[in-house]
């Protein structure tokens, strides 16, 4: 419930923002992030917020965890667990909703 | 004990030979000191990692490295829970973070009033607590449990607007308050703190300041990657040998000085730190976050009146009485020292709160293959 998780940003429409998290599209909300984020920034998403948007030279090594835990772990993996977890708290885009 | 589960050693290190280089640095850092040291950790992500990644195998044989309470599910306390489950009884349909469910109170988990009829909603954000209070008619209560860094989330949610029928039963929990209370337990003996670094990210490092001139104590922001942990204690190690505390910024790809100031905005204005009890921990001044007085119409204890004397009449499980989460929680003791650890108390039936968030010390232990410090890691 502490470990923010790392998405893309494709398209911005007033404070929420399409960001493509491993190819799932996700609305998160940009009330609380304190610098502009646009399409192609990389943001750090806490339960449904970006809290941050990541420096740009510093998005590789911020992405190896993630791809780490997710390449890596079995179902019940609590890293990975906490890492959908984060995603479930993001909206899903478009007529889903 | 289970065996870890084989995806524990799947993992690889992004540059071994950098791990291999911190893990040396420990082990020279830790001789140089010339005596045991502990440091304590204040996050469950932290303590994931740290057994996930089988690092404790790495850490030298003098150097202790303990979780204190950073399983903001573990600490909400027994009376916050027996608040929601009372109110989830009386009828009103309560919204929380799937953690909560099982989690003790005096004689109920929000799990059991749902056994009994009560509606009890799982989500994941609070956005999503909202929108169900938009499309029902009766009250929902949200109960919001987490650290600073959800805390902000559940603010931004309120002054984004919310429908009548939304009120919050907060058991939101500040972390640096807690942080003074452990450094002054005359058994924990911690020498420095690593901090967590999305908390930071909200909080910043400057918070630690005080607190690092007040108890003489190093603090290091680390990041949860395997690699941002070891040089986080490496940096901590180092202020430890040269008597030097301050606080170090070991994160700075997520954490400034002064933080996300926008966050923190909205975080004060909608709560304000109150003293209250940790659980099993100690009373924390400073250490809640509840609503402030102009948004008392959103809070729950005020909207409602909660009846949780009628959970008393009820007698709390026996087994509970040995449980010793707070003092796992506190860093002085660990689950092996805990006679139903893997026995009574397991993940599918358990018996204290450790045992029961994905962050919680007693869970991370067992999943992972009980004491992590034998987990193999591949340097």
């Amino acid at each position: 419930m502490c470990l923010g998780v790392p998405g893309r940003v494709i398209e911005i429409n007033g404070d929420v923002a399409t960001v493509d998290f491993w190819g799932v599209k996700r609305e998160v909300r940009l009330e609380i992030v304190d610098e502009p984020v646009a399409p192609g920034d990389y943001i750090l998403n806490h339960v449904g917020f970006a809290i941050r948007r990541i420096p740009p030279e510093d998005i590789e090594v911020t992405l190896a965890l993630y791809d780490e835990i997710l390449r890596a772990a079995e179902k019940d993996d609590l890293m990975a667990a906490d890492v959908r977890a984060e995603l479930d708290a993001t909206k899903t885009t478009g007529d889903a909703s | 004990m289970p065996p870890p589960p084989s995806g524990t050693s799947q993992l690889k290190f992004r540059e071994p030979a950098k791990a291999r280089e911190l893990a040396s640095a420990l082990a020279t850092l830790t001789a140089a000191i010339g005596r045991r040291v502990s440091v304590m950790h204040v996050c469950g992500s932290h303590e994931q990692a740290i057994a996930r990644f089988g690092l404790r195998s790495a850490f030298p044989r003098d150097l202790d490295v303990i979780m204190g309470p950073g399983c903001p599910v573990c600490i909400t306390d027994v009376p916050e829970v027996d608040e929601g489950v009372a109110l989830a009884r009386q009828g009103v349909a309560i919204a929380t973070y799937g953690d909560m469910l099982k989690v003790p109170g005096t004689a109920k988990s929000l799990a059991d009033a749902q056994a009994e009829g009560a509606t009890v909603h799982v989500v994941y954000s609070v956005a999503q607590a909202v929108e169900l209070a938009r499309e029902m008619s009766g009250e929902l209560v949200f109960f919001a449990t987490g650290f600073e860094t959800t805390a902000v989330a559940t603010a931004a949610a309120v002054l984004a607007g919310v429908p009548k029928n939304f009120s919050v039963l907060s058991a939101h929990k500040y972390i640096p308050p807690v942080m003074e209370i452990v450094a002054e337990m005359p058994e924990t003996k911690v020498e420095g703190f690593l901090a967590a670094g999305h908390a930071a990210t909200i909080t910043g490092w400057g918070i630690f300041e005080p607190f690092v001139e007040r108890h003489r104590i190093p603090v290091v922001v680390a990041g949860f990657e395997p690699l941002d942990i070891l040089a986080g204690l490496v940096s901590l190690l180092e202020l430890i040998r040269d008597r030097t505390p301050k606080v170090l910024n070991a994160y700075p790809r997520c954490v400034t000085r002064e933080g996300n100031l926008k966050a923190q905005e909205q975080l004060f204005r909608v709560f304000r730190p109150l003293g209250g009890r940790w659980r099993g921990i100690a009373h924390v001044p400073n250490g809640n976050l509840r609503l402030t007085d102009e948004w008392a119409h959103l809070d729950a204890r005020q909207r409602f009146r909660i009846d949780v004397a009628s959970l008393w009449d009820y007698a709390p499980a026996s087994l509970s009485q040995s449980c010793i989460c707070g003092d796992i929680m506190a860093g002085i003791a660990s689950p092996g020292d805990c006679t139903l650890f893997g026995k009574e108390c397991l993940p599918e039936t358990p018996v204290g709160a450790c045992m029961v968030s994905s962050e919680g010390t007693c869970k991370i232990w067992h999943l992972y293959g009980g004491h992590p410090d034998l987990g193999e890691a591949r340097l």
